[in-house]
């Protein structure tokens, strides 16, 4: 069931914006560039010097301001919807930690300042270091990755090294449960590394039998997302540990989840070897559609000569970022010195809430998720009436016999004021909503959207039709997501002038 | 040509020899995968063993791995599907065949499920991975 968005709809529909380019008008200006006589000096060979202007939009001022404050008007983000988005952890950010990432003395370096230049950002990120190393229970800290996965990527290569550093080179597998983020399998395949998949028990937790048998001296690595993407604590997670560790293979913890338990537990100190963490999940820095994200990484003492370079040092003349010359680093994930922005906003989130604040993060965010869930028991089916970690599965599955699918469910959402919540997720669960509601929203916002939520359910089987053809309070109501995957039409042809024109 | 499954939803149909296998998924598999926009084909010459993942399908839903129903080494892929992955769904037990394969052990064909058991596999909630 897909409704077809064709280009006489776009037209018809009134709240739909033109693009700057069907709203240039000729001559129109905001700024004036200074007019360059002559060939600028910029070391730009001749051969890639344009020869006509390029077809950029002409608008005054007013004109693009209106554009985008219009456009932003569209947009749902955490500051106008709730987001019960699950496994991405989509939390309100602090204004407090904007106004820190926007001081001058840090947005206005310039990335090729030198360190005595910068010691101010480095002693920020430095603590940021310390203050990571002692939640995580970990022995080193490298705040490099730019995201999540590439969090994952780093401690593989750290693995793999540590390994080949050993001589033991035929470690090569990486196991993953299927209950897993889907980007660990992806990561260790970009590694280098073979990937092996271990099927969960009915119950959703690692089977140590199953685990137990494939677990040989070829294991490099056990990669477990916890809490799981089923929002489950694992019951054996120090029996998984003891296996793993026992045939000489390392354990990481996917911690896109430590939302669940920041402040309370430390990875550490429940055996993990290696560590990621998401600040833009867990230390509410934002989600930036793409990047910059940010996936620091933590590990213990034995793997800490592996962190990649350059490395943040604190000496008797103060901070310095070093390229040391050891050749057991994985060397440079990223440039510079990563995402500081972002790096900046989760430093300001730690010291808000401090040593007391964060534990309360975590314990609200599973009491929210909890109560949500026992909201909404009896509306579908989901994992059983047992407690929940910070996020909690639905199955959509009854409404099938209606027409009715997850995807279907979350366009219905749309239209009664919310963000959609995570379909298709994980992929374990026939027909998956996964909610996420973290520690942000108030009862009273819990409470509505149950309400809303049981509502839109009880009208997928009184009047399906109207929720296959949801939303209707949208912009854009259902775009082709088939034919725009399989025939992607990646230009604009629709508007004249401007370069997207050729095609 | 008769068919046998896989619990994980793929079907292998034997040439008249017996030493060669097409495999591709069931029409309940294509159901449960929803539109499919994009098949990685197995390189030809590459040996699987019974199992082993052999294809990657995407839809907009998500991407799924094909595992091979019988051991051996690939010596076709559909290239069909390049352009038009849509046959997966329409034709899932025709056109839509995803590769070939020259078995290593053509007598594991008769460990695997026919229609019937299949059939029962799936109303017995064999589609229902995991929970739910």
């Amino acid at each position: 069931m897909t409704i077809r968005e064709n280009s006489e709809e776009r037209s018809a529909r009134p709240d739909m914006h033109p693009t700057l380019w069907e709203i240039s008008r000729s001559g129109a200006r905001g700024v004036r560039p200074p007019v360059v006589s002559g060939s600028p000096a910029f070391g730009i060979p001749d051969v890639s010097m344009r020869e006509t202007p390029p077809g950029l939009p002409e608008l005054s001022e007013l004109e693009a301001v209106r554009h985008f404050t219009n456009l932003s008007h569209l947009s749902r983000g955490v500051d106008t919807h709730f987001i019960p988005l699950g496994s991405c952890t989509m939390k309100y950010n602090p204004k407090v930690s904007d106004k820190v990432a926007s001081l001058p003395g840090f947005s206005d370096l310039h990335p090729r300042t030198d360190p005595e230049g910068m010691e101010g950002l480095l002693e920020a990120m430095g603590t940021l270091s310390d203050l990571l190393r002692s939640l995580l229970g970990m022995d080193g800290v490298t705040l490099a990755p730019a995201a999540g996965a590439h969090g994952e990527l780093t401690g593989i290569l750290i693995a793999r090294k540590y390994f080949e550093a050993r001589g033991e080179t035929s470690r090569k597998v990486i196991l993953v449960p299927d209950s897993a983020h889907g980007t660990n399998p992806a990561s260790a395949s970009m590694g280098g590394m073979v990937v092996r998949s271990i099927a969960s028990k009915p119950s959703g937790h690692i089977d140590t039998v199953a685990l137990e048998k494939v677990l040989s001296d070829e294991t490099a690595m056990v990669m477990i997302t916890a809490p799981s993407t089923l929002g489950l604590f694992e019951e054996e997670l120090s029996e998984v540990v003891r296996l793993v560790h026992k045939v000489g293979a390392l354990v990481y913890m996917d911690g896109a989840n430590m939302n669940a338990f920041l402040g309370v537990l430390k990875p550490g100190d429940l055996g993990f070897d290696i560590v990621h963490i998401n600040t833009h999940k867990t230390l509410a820095t934002p989600h930036g559609g793409g990047g910059p994200g940010s996936g620091p990484v933590g590990v213990k003492s034995h793997l800490v000569p592996f962190l990649p370079t350059p490395v943040i040092q604190k000496t008797d003349r103060g901070y310095s970022f070093a390229n040391p010359d050891d050749p057991r680093s994985i060397g440079p994930v990223r440039s510079f010195l990563g995402s500081t922005g972002v790096l900046l906003r989760a430093l300001s989130y730690v010291l808000l809430l401090g040593r007391e604040g964060l534990p309360k993060v975590a314990l609200y965010a599973l009491l929210n998720a909890n109560y949500l869930k026992k909201r909404l028991e009896g509306v579908l089916p989901g994992e059983g009436p047992g407690l929940c970690a910070h996020e909690f599965v639905l199955s959509a599955k009854p409404l099938s016999a209606y027409g009715v699918h997850a995807g279907d469910l979350a366009k219905g959402l749309l239209d009664a004021g919310y963000y959609a919540p995570t379909i298709h997720f994980p992929l374990i669960v026939p027909e998956a909503l996964m909610i996420e509601p973290t520690e942000c929203e108030s009862k009273s916002m819990l409470d509505e959207f149950a309400d809303d939520f049981s509502r839109i359910v009880e009208r997928a089987s009184s009047h399906p039709s109207e929720l296959l053809a949801a939303p209707a309070r949208t912009p854009v109501s259902r775009p082709d997501e088939v034919l725009a995957a399989r025939d992607p039409v990646l230009k604009d042809t629709t508007v004249s002038g401007g370069q997207f024109r050729k095609n | 040509m008769e068919k046998r499954y896989t619990q994980t939803h793929e079907w292998i149909a034997l040439n008249e020899s017996g030493s060669e296998g097409t495999v591709g998924i069931t029409d309940f598999a294509q159901k449960e995968v929803t539109d499919v926009v994009f098949v990685e084909l197995p390189r030809i010459g590459k040996k699987v063993p019974k199992g082993g993942e052999a294809a990657i399908i995407e839809s907009v839903k998500a991407a799924f791995s094909i595992y091979a129903p019988m051991g051996g080494e690939i010596i076709a892929g559909n290239q069909a599907l390049d352009s038009n992955p849509a046959l997966l769904n329409q034709d899932p037990l025709g056109q839509g065949w995803i590769f070939r394969l020259k078995l290593d052990n053509p007598s594991e064909f008769s460990s695997l499920m026919d229609e019937k058991a299949y059939n029962a596999y799936l109303s017995d909630g064999g589609g229902q991975p995991g929970h739910g």
